[in-house]
């Protein structure tokens, strides 16, 4: 049965940072593997970011990738991100993009940034349709690229559901 | 027709600060992988790109693609340089557009 996506009305709150010790406390064990290391790129995510990246390997770091570890419904998820790094004429971040790994799709969004923003700050809300990493890439007006990968736990999935 | 929020800060702003503006619009976001009670495919329905323009330049786009949620939210930051309109355009698939404008009010 086809279920349309319920509208929706209002601003939505910013991501909320669920805390990775309560979440644990909670007595939560199936995350206890998230909390110790760093999410890995995929192949098909790693192939997704190098279609950004021109091939180039993005750097870890200045990219912080806002997303709750473990999230009950995938049809709309908060994400945020910001790039530590200045917005000056001469010297800023030009581009973000948004990657998933399982997704029909690895593609999400790509914001195209300018100086006149003043901080790459960039909040929206997305589907995850499963338990997967979600990537975000920079790209700073001198061509590097920077990355921040998290992995996030679905309990309800979107995009394909009936 | 979309319904479209374009929410600017309340308090005072003054010529050099960073905002943050936050634009919400009416949309289904029907990524074209869904069936339909028939088996049949719901056609792909969604918005491209989203546009910001302040002060005469475009300062701030999006491109989206079906992961976004429906109803598309972005916030994003701006320096308000001086008081004048903020103008959001929406483009989707068929044919969709929408234009909406804000007031953004700088104090000294």
């Amino acid at each position: 049965m086809s279920r349309p996506f319920l509208p929706r009305s209002g601003i939505e709150q910013q991501p909320a940072a669920l805390d990775r010790r309560a979440v644990l406390g909670a007595g939560v064990g199936l995350v206890t593997t998230l909390a110790i290391a760093p999410a890995r790129a995929s192949s098909e995510l790693a192939a997704a970011i190098r279609g950004f990246t021109g091939g180039a390997e993005p750097k870890t770091g200045k990219v912080t990738l806002d997303i709750a570890p473990l999230v009950e419904n995938g049809n709309a998820v908060g994400v945020e991100v910001k790039v530590d790094h200045p917005m000056t004429p001469d010297n800023f971040v030009r581009d973000i993009a948004i990657f998933t790994e399982k997704n029909p799709s690895p593609d999400v969004a790509v914001f195209h940034l300018s100086p006149k923003m003043g901080r790459a700050h960039v909040v929206t809300r997305m589907r995850l349709a499963t338990t997967q990493n979600v990537a975000a890439v920079a790209r700073l007006s001198d061509g590097s690229t920077w990355q921040d990968i998290r992995e996030v736990i679905v309990t309800i999935a979107a995009c394909t559901e009936e | 027709m979309a319904t479209a929020n374009i929410l600017v800060p309340r308090n005072a702003i003054r010529a050099g600060d960073v905002i943050l503006l936050k634009t919400i619009i009416s949309h289904p976001m029907e990524t074209g992988y869904r069936r339909n009670e028939t088996g049949g495919e719901i056609p792909r329905n969604i918005i491209r790109r989203m546009i910001c323009r302040y002060d005469g330049q475009e300062v701030f786009s999006v491109e989206m693609h079906q992961a976004i949620a429906a109803n598309p939210f972005m916030a994003f930051s701006l320096v308000a340089t001086k008081s004048g309109p903020v103008e959001i355009e929406w483009v989707g698939d068929h044919g969709f557009s929408h234009r909406q404008s804000a007031q953004i009010t700088v104090t000294g």
